[in-house]
Protein backbone atom coordinates (compact mmCIF):
# COMPACT_ATOMS: atom_id res chain seq x y z
CA UNK A 1 0.00 0.00 0.00
CA UNK A 2 1.15 3.72 -0.35
CA UNK A 3 3.50 3.13 -3.20
CA UNK A 4 1.94 4.45 -6.04
CA UNK A 5 -0.89 7.48 -5.18
CA UNK A 6 -3.41 6.25 -8.46
CA UNK A 7 -4.51 3.69 -10.51
CA UNK A 8 -5.66 3.92 -13.88
CA UNK A 9 -8.00 1.44 -15.54
CA UNK A 10 -8.48 3.60 -18.87
CA UNK A 11 -7.79 0.62 -21.04
CA UNK A 12 -10.23 0.69 -23.35
CA UNK A 13 -9.22 4.50 -24.04
CA UNK A 14 -7.94 5.76 -27.79
CA UNK A 15 -5.91 8.07 -26.38
CA UNK A 16 -4.27 5.75 -22.83
CA UNK A 17 -3.17 8.26 -20.11
CA UNK A 18 0.36 8.15 -19.41
CA UNK A 19 0.56 5.65 -16.87
CA UNK A 20 3.21 5.95 -14.23
CA UNK A 21 4.71 3.36 -11.68
CA UNK A 22 6.89 4.25 -9.11
CA UNK A 23 8.34 2.52 -6.40
CA UNK A 24 8.84 5.44 -4.46
CA UNK A 25 6.39 7.03 -2.52
CA UNK A 26 5.93 10.13 -3.50
CA UNK A 27 2.67 11.34 -3.28
CA UNK A 28 2.51 10.05 0.29
CA UNK A 29 3.78 11.82 3.23
CA UNK A 30 6.10 10.31 5.98
CA UNK A 31 3.16 10.01 8.26
CA UNK A 32 0.93 8.16 6.63
CA UNK A 33 3.70 5.84 5.58
CA UNK A 34 4.74 5.01 9.29
CA UNK A 35 1.35 4.70 10.03
CA UNK A 36 0.64 1.99 7.03
CA UNK A 37 3.82 0.62 8.39
CA UNK A 38 3.35 0.67 11.84
CA UNK A 39 0.52 -2.04 13.46
CA UNK A 40 -0.03 0.56 16.35
CA UNK A 41 -3.73 1.24 17.12
CA UNK A 42 -4.05 5.31 17.34
CA UNK A 43 -1.43 8.19 16.17
CA UNK A 44 -1.07 11.24 18.18
CA UNK A 45 -0.15 14.14 16.17
CA UNK A 46 1.01 17.16 17.30
CA UNK A 47 -0.83 19.95 15.97
CA UNK A 48 -1.03 23.52 16.27
CA UNK A 49 -0.31 22.83 20.19
CA UNK A 50 -2.86 20.51 20.35
CA UNK A 51 -2.52 16.90 20.41
CA UNK A 52 -5.06 15.61 18.07
CA UNK A 53 -6.18 11.85 18.30
CA UNK A 54 -7.15 10.00 15.08
CA UNK A 55 -8.62 6.89 15.27
CA UNK A 56 -6.12 4.59 12.76
CA UNK A 57 -9.42 2.13 12.01
CA UNK A 58 -10.54 5.80 10.27
CA UNK A 59 -7.25 6.31 8.70
CA UNK A 60 -7.51 4.45 5.64
CA UNK A 61 -9.56 7.24 3.68
CA UNK A 62 -8.69 6.32 0.38
CA UNK A 63 -11.28 7.63 -2.44
CA UNK A 64 -11.59 5.14 -5.05
CA UNK A 65 -13.16 6.43 -8.68
CA UNK A 66 -14.10 3.62 -10.91
CA UNK A 67 -14.89 4.32 -14.79
CA UNK A 68 -16.49 7.65 -13.36
CA UNK A 69 -18.46 9.89 -16.00
CA UNK A 70 -19.80 12.66 -14.51
CA UNK A 71 -21.93 15.53 -16.07
CA UNK A 72 -24.31 17.84 -17.35
CA UNK A 73 -27.86 16.74 -19.11
CA UNK A 74 -25.91 13.70 -19.93
CA UNK A 75 -22.82 15.83 -21.68
CA UNK A 76 -19.92 14.25 -19.90
CA UNK A 77 -17.68 16.71 -17.82
CA UNK A 78 -15.63 13.43 -16.38
CA UNK A 79 -15.41 11.25 -18.86
CA UNK A 80 -14.48 7.24 -17.51
CA UNK A 81 -12.32 8.57 -14.95
CA UNK A 82 -10.72 5.62 -12.55
CA UNK A 83 -7.87 6.16 -10.19
CA UNK A 84 -7.46 6.21 -6.49
CA UNK A 85 -6.50 8.59 -3.83
CA UNK A 86 -4.71 7.24 -1.67
CA UNK A 87 -5.10 7.35 2.20
CA UNK A 88 -2.92 10.21 3.46
CA UNK A 89 -2.11 12.07 0.05
CA UNK A 90 -1.88 15.30 -0.70
CA UNK A 91 -2.96 15.98 -4.71
CA UNK A 92 -3.40 18.62 -6.94
CA UNK A 93 -6.08 18.37 -9.66
CA UNK A 94 -5.41 20.69 -12.37
CA UNK A 95 -6.29 21.45 -16.05
CA UNK A 96 -7.95 23.73 -18.57
CA UNK A 97 -11.25 25.53 -17.92
CA UNK A 98 -14.39 23.17 -18.21
CA UNK A 99 -12.13 20.58 -17.76
CA UNK A 100 -14.22 18.76 -14.95
CA UNK A 101 -12.08 19.55 -11.70
CA UNK A 102 -15.07 21.21 -9.55
CA UNK A 103 -17.54 18.47 -10.96
CA UNK A 104 -14.86 15.58 -9.86
CA UNK A 105 -15.26 17.08 -6.23
CA UNK A 106 -18.46 17.07 -6.36
CA UNK A 107 -18.62 13.76 -8.15
CA UNK A 108 -16.53 13.15 -4.81
CA UNK A 109 -18.94 14.44 -2.55
CA UNK A 110 -22.12 13.20 -4.23
CA UNK A 111 -23.84 16.04 -4.82
CA UNK A 112 -23.79 15.23 -8.42
CA UNK A 113 -25.03 11.57 -9.42
CA UNK A 114 -22.46 9.96 -11.99
CA UNK A 115 -24.09 8.96 -15.10
CA UNK A 116 -22.17 5.93 -15.02
CA UNK A 117 -19.62 4.13 -12.71
CA UNK A 118 -19.26 4.85 -8.86
CA UNK A 119 -17.22 6.79 -6.10
CA UNK A 120 -16.48 4.47 -3.29
CA UNK A 121 -15.31 6.02 0.43
CA UNK A 122 -13.36 3.94 2.22
CA UNK A 123 -14.27 4.19 5.85
CA UNK A 124 -15.75 7.73 5.42
CA UNK A 125 -19.55 9.07 5.05
CA UNK A 126 -19.71 11.64 2.18
CA UNK A 127 -20.95 14.24 4.66
CA UNK A 128 -18.19 13.72 6.85
CA UNK A 129 -15.93 15.37 3.90
CA UNK A 130 -14.54 18.97 4.25
CA UNK A 131 -14.80 21.30 1.32
CA UNK A 132 -14.25 24.13 0.72
CA UNK A 133 -16.71 25.60 -2.58
CA UNK A 134 -14.85 27.37 -5.18
CA UNK A 135 -17.00 30.55 -4.44
CA UNK A 136 -18.44 29.63 -1.31
CA UNK A 137 -22.21 31.16 -1.29
CA UNK A 138 -22.19 32.78 1.43
CA UNK A 139 -24.65 35.74 2.56
CA UNK A 140 -22.04 38.66 2.44
CA UNK A 141 -23.70 40.59 4.61
CA UNK A 142 -25.16 38.24 7.32
CA UNK A 143 -25.13 39.58 10.81
CA UNK A 144 -22.64 36.82 11.89
CA UNK A 145 -19.21 37.55 14.21
CA UNK A 146 -16.41 35.54 13.13
CA UNK A 147 -15.94 33.43 16.10
CA UNK A 148 -19.46 32.29 15.20
CA UNK A 149 -18.83 31.58 11.43
CA UNK A 150 -15.55 29.71 12.49
CA UNK A 151 -17.82 27.75 15.66
CA UNK A 152 -19.89 26.57 12.47
CA UNK A 153 -17.58 24.18 11.87
CA UNK A 154 -18.27 21.86 14.70
CA UNK A 155 -21.79 21.48 13.80
CA UNK A 156 -21.06 17.61 12.21
CA UNK A 157 -19.93 16.53 16.20
CA UNK A 158 -22.30 19.44 17.67
CA UNK A 159 -25.65 19.11 16.20
CA UNK A 160 -28.47 21.84 16.52
CA UNK A 161 -28.15 21.87 20.06
CA UNK A 162 -24.78 20.60 21.87
CA UNK A 163 -23.24 23.25 23.69
CA UNK A 164 -20.68 25.04 22.72
CA UNK A 165 -18.34 25.05 25.58
CA UNK A 166 -15.45 26.55 26.45
CA UNK A 167 -13.15 23.95 24.59
CA UNK A 168 -14.80 24.19 21.50
CA UNK A 169 -14.74 27.85 21.65
CA UNK A 170 -10.63 27.28 22.30
CA UNK A 171 -10.54 25.15 19.33
CA UNK A 172 -12.27 27.94 16.94
CA UNK A 173 -10.15 31.02 18.54
CA UNK A 174 -6.69 28.63 17.97
CA UNK A 175 -8.03 27.85 14.13
CA UNK A 176 -8.40 31.73 14.05
CA UNK A 177 -4.83 32.23 15.46
CA UNK A 178 -3.58 29.75 13.01
CA UNK A 179 -4.58 31.52 10.17
CA UNK A 180 -3.33 34.33 11.21
CA UNK A 181 -6.57 36.12 12.21
CA UNK A 182 -5.95 36.50 16.26
CA UNK A 183 -8.09 40.16 17.02
CA UNK A 184 -10.88 39.27 14.51
CA UNK A 185 -13.15 37.10 16.51
CA UNK A 186 -15.71 39.68 17.53
CA UNK A 187 -15.73 41.17 13.99
CA UNK A 188 -18.61 41.07 11.69
CA UNK A 189 -18.34 38.86 8.52
CA UNK A 190 -19.11 41.86 6.38
CA UNK A 191 -16.17 44.09 7.15
CA UNK A 192 -13.54 41.20 6.40
CA UNK A 193 -12.22 41.66 2.86
CA UNK A 194 -11.85 38.54 0.46
CA UNK A 195 -8.93 37.32 1.70
CA UNK A 196 -9.78 37.71 5.18
CA UNK A 197 -12.83 35.50 4.40
CA UNK A 198 -11.14 32.10 2.57
CA UNK A 199 -8.94 32.66 5.80
CA UNK A 200 -11.92 32.47 8.04
CA UNK A 201 -13.08 29.27 6.05
CA UNK A 202 -10.06 27.73 6.47
CA UNK A 203 -9.84 28.21 10.23
CA UNK A 204 -13.38 26.60 10.10
CA UNK A 205 -12.11 24.06 7.90
CA UNK A 206 -9.23 23.60 11.05
CA UNK A 207 -12.27 23.27 12.92
CA UNK A 208 -14.06 20.82 10.79
CA UNK A 209 -10.86 18.33 11.62
CA UNK A 210 -12.20 15.61 8.82
CA UNK A 211 -10.13 13.03 7.40
CA UNK A 212 -10.25 14.37 4.27
CA UNK A 213 -10.40 17.77 2.74
CA UNK A 214 -11.68 18.72 -0.75
CA UNK A 215 -10.54 22.06 -1.53
CA UNK A 216 -12.09 24.28 -5.05
CA UNK A 217 -9.27 26.75 -6.21
CA UNK A 218 -8.51 27.99 -2.68
CA UNK A 219 -6.33 30.68 -3.50
CA UNK A 220 -8.00 32.50 -6.44
CA UNK A 221 -7.80 36.17 -5.49
CA UNK A 222 -5.59 35.74 -2.60
CA UNK A 223 -2.40 37.56 -2.29
CA UNK A 224 0.73 35.49 -2.29
CA UNK A 225 1.16 36.13 1.45
CA UNK A 226 -1.87 34.81 2.69
CA UNK A 227 -1.57 32.12 0.21
CA UNK A 228 1.57 31.18 1.55
CA UNK A 229 0.23 31.19 4.91
CA UNK A 230 -2.76 29.02 3.90
CA UNK A 231 -0.59 26.43 1.83
CA UNK A 232 1.39 26.11 5.38
CA UNK A 233 -1.55 24.78 6.80
CA UNK A 234 -2.42 22.34 4.16
CA UNK A 235 1.18 21.25 4.97
CA UNK A 236 0.42 20.80 8.59
CA UNK A 237 -2.91 18.49 7.77
CA UNK A 238 -0.76 16.67 5.34
CA UNK A 239 1.72 15.93 8.16
CA UNK A 240 -1.29 14.79 10.17
CA UNK A 241 -1.99 11.97 7.46
CA UNK A 242 -5.18 13.76 6.43
CA UNK A 243 -6.29 13.39 2.61
CA UNK A 244 -6.44 16.34 0.37
CA UNK A 245 -7.28 17.06 -2.69
CA UNK A 246 -7.35 20.45 -4.43
CA UNK A 247 -8.48 22.04 -7.32
CA UNK A 248 -5.75 24.87 -8.43
CA UNK A 249 -4.34 26.49 -11.39
CA UNK A 250 -0.87 28.31 -10.40
CA UNK A 251 1.61 25.18 -11.23
CA UNK A 252 4.42 26.98 -10.07
CA UNK A 253 2.61 26.09 -6.39
CA UNK A 254 1.86 22.73 -7.62
CA UNK A 255 5.44 21.78 -8.51
CA UNK A 256 6.39 23.18 -5.06
CA UNK A 257 4.02 21.90 -2.79
CA UNK A 258 1.88 19.01 -3.94
CA UNK A 259 3.09 15.52 -4.18
CA UNK A 260 0.72 14.04 -6.63
CA UNK A 261 -1.20 15.60 -9.19
CA UNK A 262 -4.20 14.43 -11.60
CA UNK A 263 -4.40 16.34 -15.05
CA UNK A 264 -7.60 16.27 -16.12
CA UNK A 265 -9.32 17.22 -19.18
CA UNK A 266 -12.06 15.52 -18.77
CA UNK A 267 -10.36 12.35 -18.68
CA UNK A 268 -7.36 12.21 -16.58
CA UNK A 269 -4.10 12.93 -18.84
CA UNK A 270 -1.69 12.45 -16.01
CA UNK A 271 -2.39 10.70 -12.70
CA UNK A 272 0.70 10.85 -10.98
CA UNK A 273 3.80 12.22 -9.39
CA UNK A 274 3.60 15.68 -9.92
CA UNK A 275 7.23 16.33 -11.67
CA UNK A 276 5.77 13.41 -14.51
CA UNK A 277 2.55 14.66 -14.66
CA UNK A 278 3.55 18.52 -15.20
CA UNK A 279 5.55 18.19 -18.68
CA UNK A 280 4.94 20.32 -21.80
CA UNK A 281 3.56 17.40 -23.41
CA UNK A 282 0.68 16.90 -21.49
CA UNK A 283 0.34 20.61 -20.64
CA UNK A 284 0.38 20.67 -24.85
CA UNK A 285 -2.46 17.87 -25.03
CA UNK A 286 -4.26 19.67 -22.50
CA UNK A 287 -4.69 23.04 -24.34
CA UNK A 288 -5.78 21.24 -27.34
CA UNK A 289 -8.57 19.61 -25.33
CA UNK A 290 -12.29 20.87 -27.02
CA UNK A 291 -14.50 22.92 -24.72
CA UNK A 292 -17.36 22.42 -27.67
CA UNK A 293 -20.65 21.39 -26.62
CA UNK A 294 -22.19 19.62 -29.17
CA UNK A 295 -26.07 19.17 -28.61
CA UNK A 296 -25.98 16.34 -31.07
CA UNK A 297 -23.68 14.39 -30.16
CA UNK A 298 -23.82 10.73 -30.54
CA UNK A 299 -23.94 8.61 -27.04
CA UNK A 300 -20.98 6.98 -25.86
CA UNK A 301 -20.56 3.25 -26.57
CA UNK A 302 -17.77 2.61 -23.57
CA UNK A 303 -20.51 1.05 -22.08
CA UNK A 304 -21.19 -1.21 -24.26
CA UNK A 305 -18.07 -2.31 -25.42
CA UNK B 1 -57.83 64.57 28.13
CA UNK B 2 -55.08 63.30 30.73
CA UNK B 3 -52.13 60.47 29.94
CA UNK B 4 -53.69 58.33 31.83
CA UNK B 5 -56.88 58.41 29.78
CA UNK B 6 -55.09 58.51 26.66
CA UNK B 7 -52.97 55.65 27.26
CA UNK B 8 -54.63 53.22 30.26
CA UNK B 9 -58.17 53.87 30.17
CA UNK B 10 -58.81 51.88 27.12
CA UNK B 11 -57.51 48.96 28.26
CA UNK B 12 -58.79 49.63 31.58
CA UNK B 13 -62.48 49.87 31.02
CA UNK B 14 -62.94 47.80 27.94
CA UNK B 15 -62.64 43.53 27.92
CA UNK B 16 -61.74 43.37 24.11
CA UNK B 17 -58.91 46.10 24.25
CA UNK B 18 -57.52 43.76 26.46
CA UNK B 19 -58.08 40.82 24.48
CA UNK B 20 -56.70 42.43 21.45
CA UNK B 21 -53.58 43.78 23.35
CA UNK B 22 -52.74 40.53 24.40
CA UNK B 23 -53.24 38.81 21.47
CA UNK B 24 -51.08 41.38 19.58
CA UNK B 25 -48.16 41.03 22.33
CA UNK B 26 -48.49 37.10 21.62
CA UNK B 27 -48.48 37.90 17.63
CA UNK B 28 -45.64 40.71 17.96
CA UNK B 29 -43.21 37.76 19.76
CA UNK B 30 -44.18 34.78 17.94
CA UNK B 31 -43.65 36.36 14.34
CA UNK B 32 -40.63 38.75 15.21
CA UNK B 33 -38.11 36.31 15.15
CA UNK B 34 -40.01 34.37 11.94
CA UNK B 35 -39.41 37.50 10.30
CA UNK B 36 -35.96 38.29 11.08
CA UNK B 37 -34.66 34.90 9.35
CA UNK B 38 -37.28 35.32 6.61
CA UNK B 39 -35.26 38.86 5.81
CA UNK B 40 -31.97 37.66 6.09
CA UNK B 41 -32.80 34.74 3.95
CA UNK B 42 -33.92 37.18 1.45
CA UNK B 43 -37.23 35.61 1.42
CA UNK B 44 -38.86 38.67 3.17
CA UNK B 45 -41.86 38.65 0.17
CA UNK B 46 -42.38 34.90 1.04
CA UNK B 47 -44.21 35.34 4.10
CA UNK B 48 -46.55 37.49 1.70
CA UNK B 49 -47.18 35.11 -0.61
CA UNK B 50 -47.83 32.84 2.04
CA UNK B 51 -50.60 34.84 3.83
CA UNK B 52 -52.13 34.76 0.14
CA UNK B 53 -51.53 31.09 0.21
CA UNK B 54 -53.76 30.53 2.95
CA UNK B 55 -57.16 32.16 1.59
CA UNK B 56 -57.99 29.14 -0.03
CA UNK B 57 -57.80 26.69 3.11
CA UNK B 58 -59.55 29.52 5.40
CA UNK B 59 -62.34 29.79 2.48
CA UNK B 60 -62.80 26.48 2.46
CA UNK B 61 -63.31 25.71 6.16
CA UNK B 62 -65.83 28.78 6.30
CA UNK B 63 -67.77 26.98 3.51
CA UNK B 64 -67.79 23.51 5.44
CA UNK B 65 -68.06 24.90 8.95
CA UNK B 66 -69.63 28.31 8.86
CA UNK B 67 -67.78 31.04 11.31
CA UNK B 68 -66.10 28.08 13.07
CA UNK B 69 -62.54 29.26 13.74
CA UNK B 70 -60.47 26.25 14.64
CA UNK B 71 -61.52 24.78 11.29
CA UNK B 72 -61.11 27.63 9.29
CA UNK B 73 -57.46 27.84 10.80
CA UNK B 74 -56.92 24.38 10.41
CA UNK B 75 -57.49 24.88 6.55
CA UNK B 76 -55.66 28.12 6.39
CA UNK B 77 -52.78 26.34 8.19
CA UNK B 78 -52.97 23.33 5.50
CA UNK B 79 -53.53 25.44 2.42
CA UNK B 80 -50.16 27.93 3.51
CA UNK B 81 -48.37 24.42 4.31
CA UNK B 82 -49.79 22.81 0.92
CA UNK B 83 -48.23 25.58 -1.44
CA UNK B 84 -44.87 26.18 1.02
CA UNK B 85 -44.23 22.13 0.54
CA UNK B 86 -45.06 22.45 -3.35
CA UNK B 87 -42.80 25.82 -3.50
CA UNK B 88 -39.93 23.89 -2.19
CA UNK B 89 -40.75 20.12 -4.07
CA UNK B 90 -40.88 22.50 -7.37
CA UNK B 91 -37.44 23.70 -6.42
CA UNK B 92 -35.85 20.68 -5.58
CA UNK B 93 -36.56 18.17 -8.16
CA UNK B 94 -36.91 21.06 -11.35
CA UNK B 95 -34.71 23.53 -12.50
CA UNK B 96 -36.84 26.33 -11.00
CA UNK B 97 -36.20 27.90 -7.94
CA UNK B 98 -38.36 28.04 -4.56
CA UNK B 99 -39.30 32.25 -5.40
CA UNK B 100 -40.63 30.77 -8.80
CA UNK B 101 -42.30 28.15 -7.21
CA UNK B 102 -44.18 30.05 -4.32
CA UNK B 103 -45.08 33.08 -6.63
CA UNK B 104 -46.90 30.72 -9.17
CA UNK B 105 -48.93 28.20 -6.40
CA UNK B 106 -49.83 31.21 -4.40
CA UNK B 107 -51.58 33.04 -7.49
CA UNK B 108 -53.12 29.15 -7.82
CA UNK B 109 -53.76 29.28 -4.42
CA UNK B 110 -55.42 32.73 -4.05
CA UNK B 111 -57.74 32.50 -7.24
CA UNK B 112 -59.03 29.46 -5.69
CA UNK B 113 -59.68 31.09 -2.20
CA UNK B 114 -61.18 34.10 -3.87
CA UNK B 115 -63.53 31.74 -5.96
CA UNK B 116 -64.55 29.79 -2.65
CA UNK B 117 -65.39 32.88 -1.19
CA UNK B 118 -67.59 34.45 -4.27
CA UNK B 119 -69.40 31.37 -4.66
CA UNK B 120 -70.18 31.18 -0.87
CA UNK B 121 -70.27 34.41 0.90
CA UNK B 122 -70.36 38.85 0.28
CA UNK B 123 -67.45 40.49 0.05
CA UNK B 124 -68.05 41.78 4.16
CA UNK B 125 -66.39 38.28 4.75
CA UNK B 126 -63.78 38.39 2.07
CA UNK B 127 -62.71 41.54 3.49
CA UNK B 128 -62.67 40.29 7.04
CA UNK B 129 -60.18 37.28 6.07
CA UNK B 130 -58.00 39.43 4.26
CA UNK B 131 -57.56 42.52 7.07
CA UNK B 132 -58.99 39.97 10.16
CA UNK B 133 -60.68 42.54 13.52
CA UNK B 134 -58.74 42.84 16.18
CA UNK B 135 -61.63 44.18 18.43
CA UNK B 136 -63.23 40.95 17.99
CA UNK B 137 -60.87 38.27 19.55
CA UNK B 138 -62.85 35.69 20.91
CA UNK B 139 -61.14 33.40 23.87
CA UNK B 140 -60.90 30.86 21.42
CA UNK B 141 -58.59 33.46 19.02
CA UNK B 142 -56.73 34.51 22.00
CA UNK B 143 -55.72 31.16 22.77
CA UNK B 144 -54.71 30.58 19.07
CA UNK B 145 -52.82 33.54 19.25
CA UNK B 146 -50.80 32.73 22.46
CA UNK B 147 -50.46 29.11 21.59
CA UNK B 148 -49.18 29.64 18.34
CA UNK B 149 -46.92 32.93 19.55
CA UNK B 150 -45.10 30.01 22.35
CA UNK B 151 -45.03 27.11 19.52
CA UNK B 152 -43.24 29.45 17.42
CA UNK B 153 -40.62 30.87 20.01
CA UNK B 154 -39.64 27.06 21.33
CA UNK B 155 -39.22 26.21 17.93
CA UNK B 156 -36.85 29.06 16.89
CA UNK B 157 -34.90 28.46 19.48
CA UNK B 158 -34.14 24.42 19.17
CA UNK B 159 -33.69 24.68 15.59
CA UNK B 160 -31.83 27.95 15.71
CA UNK B 161 -28.12 27.26 14.97
CA UNK B 162 -29.21 25.12 11.71
CA UNK B 163 -31.33 28.11 10.55
CA UNK B 164 -28.75 30.61 11.21
CA UNK B 165 -26.34 27.72 8.85
CA UNK B 166 -28.19 27.78 6.75
CA UNK B 167 -28.97 31.54 6.25
CA UNK B 168 -25.31 32.33 6.15
CA UNK B 169 -23.62 29.15 3.98
CA UNK B 170 -26.65 26.85 2.70
CA UNK B 171 -24.34 25.10 0.85
CA UNK B 172 -22.41 23.81 3.94
CA UNK B 173 -25.73 22.93 5.78
CA UNK B 174 -26.50 21.09 2.35
CA UNK B 175 -23.17 18.90 2.69
CA UNK B 176 -23.07 17.96 6.13
CA UNK B 177 -26.60 17.19 7.35
CA UNK B 178 -28.58 15.07 5.33
CA UNK B 179 -31.87 17.29 7.46
CA UNK B 180 -30.86 20.31 5.89
CA UNK B 181 -34.80 20.02 4.10
CA UNK B 182 -36.21 19.11 7.69
CA UNK B 183 -34.72 22.06 9.02
CA UNK B 184 -36.09 24.66 6.12
CA UNK B 185 -39.37 22.79 6.23
CA UNK B 186 -39.86 23.19 9.83
CA UNK B 187 -39.51 26.69 9.66
CA UNK B 188 -42.05 26.97 6.84
CA UNK B 189 -44.34 25.43 8.79
CA UNK B 190 -43.58 27.97 11.63
CA UNK B 191 -44.36 30.76 9.09
CA UNK B 192 -47.53 29.37 7.93
CA UNK B 193 -48.64 28.94 11.70
CA UNK B 194 -47.83 31.99 12.64
CA UNK B 195 -49.54 33.88 9.45
CA UNK B 196 -52.81 31.83 10.19
CA UNK B 197 -52.49 32.80 13.86
CA UNK B 198 -52.59 36.27 12.68
CA UNK B 199 -55.46 36.00 10.82
CA UNK B 200 -57.88 35.90 12.82
CA UNK B 201 -56.51 39.19 14.91
CA UNK B 202 -54.61 41.10 12.43
CA UNK B 203 -56.36 39.39 8.86
CA UNK B 204 -54.16 37.43 6.85
CA UNK B 205 -52.49 40.64 4.88
CA UNK B 206 -52.16 42.42 8.13
CA UNK B 207 -50.41 39.87 9.59
CA UNK B 208 -47.15 40.15 7.40
CA UNK B 209 -46.74 43.74 8.27
CA UNK B 210 -46.48 42.98 11.77
CA UNK B 211 -44.16 40.20 10.83
CA UNK B 212 -41.89 41.77 8.36
CA UNK B 213 -41.91 45.43 9.38
CA UNK B 214 -40.57 45.60 12.78
CA UNK B 215 -37.88 42.76 11.75
CA UNK B 216 -36.48 44.82 8.47
CA UNK B 217 -36.99 47.79 11.44
CA UNK B 218 -34.40 45.85 13.33
CA UNK B 219 -31.62 45.56 10.82
CA UNK B 220 -30.73 49.51 11.35
CA UNK B 221 -30.48 49.09 15.42
CA UNK B 222 -28.85 45.19 16.20
CA UNK B 223 -25.81 43.54 14.45
CA UNK B 224 -26.47 40.16 15.39
CA UNK B 225 -29.39 37.47 14.89
CA UNK B 226 -30.08 37.09 18.76
CA UNK B 227 -30.21 41.02 18.96
CA UNK B 228 -32.24 41.47 16.05
CA UNK B 229 -34.96 38.92 17.31
CA UNK B 230 -34.99 41.24 20.37
CA UNK B 231 -35.31 44.53 19.07
CA UNK B 232 -38.00 43.32 16.31
CA UNK B 233 -39.82 41.82 19.17
CA UNK B 234 -39.60 45.11 21.08
CA UNK B 235 -40.49 47.49 17.66
CA UNK B 236 -43.46 45.02 17.57
CA UNK B 237 -45.08 45.17 20.52
CA UNK B 238 -44.42 48.68 20.39
CA UNK B 239 -46.91 49.25 16.87
CA UNK B 240 -49.38 46.58 18.57
CA UNK B 241 -49.76 49.11 21.77
CA UNK B 242 -49.58 52.02 20.05
CA UNK B 243 -51.37 50.52 16.81
CA UNK B 244 -54.59 49.84 19.09
CA UNK B 245 -54.55 52.95 21.39
CA UNK B 246 -54.82 54.72 17.70
CA UNK B 247 -57.56 52.73 16.16
CA UNK B 248 -59.58 53.18 19.80
CA UNK B 249 -59.16 56.81 19.63
CA UNK B 250 -59.71 57.79 16.02
CA UNK B 251 -62.15 54.65 15.22
CA UNK B 252 -59.65 53.51 12.87
CA UNK B 253 -59.47 49.57 11.76
CA UNK B 254 -57.20 48.23 13.95
CA UNK B 255 -55.11 45.94 11.72
CA UNK B 256 -53.95 48.73 9.35
CA UNK B 257 -53.41 51.08 12.28
CA UNK B 258 -51.00 48.62 13.86
CA UNK B 259 -49.39 48.01 10.80
CA UNK B 260 -49.00 51.68 10.05
CA UNK B 261 -47.35 52.26 13.43
CA UNK B 262 -45.26 50.05 12.43
CA UNK B 263 -44.36 51.22 8.57
CA UNK B 264 -43.52 54.80 10.69
CA UNK B 265 -40.85 52.95 13.09
CA UNK B 266 -39.48 51.83 9.77
CA UNK B 267 -39.25 54.80 8.33
CA UNK B 268 -37.55 56.62 11.68
CA UNK B 269 -35.02 53.23 11.18
CA UNK B 270 -34.64 54.06 7.80
CA UNK B 271 -33.67 57.40 8.31
CA UNK B 272 -32.39 57.74 11.82
CA UNK B 273 -31.06 54.14 12.20
CA UNK B 274 -27.42 54.20 13.62
CA UNK B 275 -26.15 50.85 11.90
CA UNK B 276 -26.66 52.04 8.40
CA UNK B 277 -29.46 54.43 7.99
CA UNK B 278 -29.21 57.42 5.81
CA UNK B 279 -28.56 59.91 8.35
CA UNK B 280 -25.83 57.86 9.84
CA UNK B 281 -24.20 57.21 6.64
CA UNK B 282 -24.14 61.00 5.98
CA UNK B 283 -23.02 62.37 9.54
CA UNK B 284 -19.90 59.78 9.07
CA UNK B 285 -19.39 60.49 5.82
CA UNK B 286 -15.97 62.13 6.21
CA UNK B 287 -14.76 60.65 9.07
CA UNK B 288 -13.18 57.56 9.81
CA UNK B 289 -10.90 55.76 12.04
CA UNK B 290 -6.76 55.80 12.38
CA UNK B 291 -4.93 53.29 10.46
CA UNK B 292 -3.61 50.65 12.77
Amino acid sequence: MGTHCYETGNHHHQSRPRLIHTQSPLCLGGWTQAWSGGGTDRGVVAGGGVGVWLDMAVMSHGIHIDNLTLGYERHPAVHHLSGVFEAGSLTAVVGPNGAGKSTLLKGILGVLRPLSGEVRLDGIKAQQIAYLPQQAELEANFPLTVLDAVLMGHWRRSGAWRAMNGMLRRQALDALESVGLSGFASRVMSTLSGGQRQRVLFARLLVEDAPVILLDEPFMAIDTHTATDLLALIHRWHGMGRTIIAVLHDLEQVRSHFPCTLYLARRALVWGPTAMALTPEVMAQARSMSEAWNDHAFWCGKEAS
Amino acid sequence: MTLHEILLDPFEQFGFMRRALVASIALACGSGPIGVFLMLRRLSLMGDALSHAILPGVAAGFLLAGFSLPIMTLGGFVAGLLVAVLSGVSARFTLLQEDAGFASFQSISLAVGVLIVAAKGGSVDLLHLLFGSVLAVDDAALLLAVGSASVSLVVVAVIYRPLVIQCFDPAYLRLSSHRGELWHLIFLALVVLVLVAGFQVLGSLMAVGLMMLPAIAARFWARQVWSLMLVAIVLAILSAIVGLLLSFHFRLPSGPAIVLVAGVIHVVSLVFGPRGGIWSRIRLNNRHYQEC
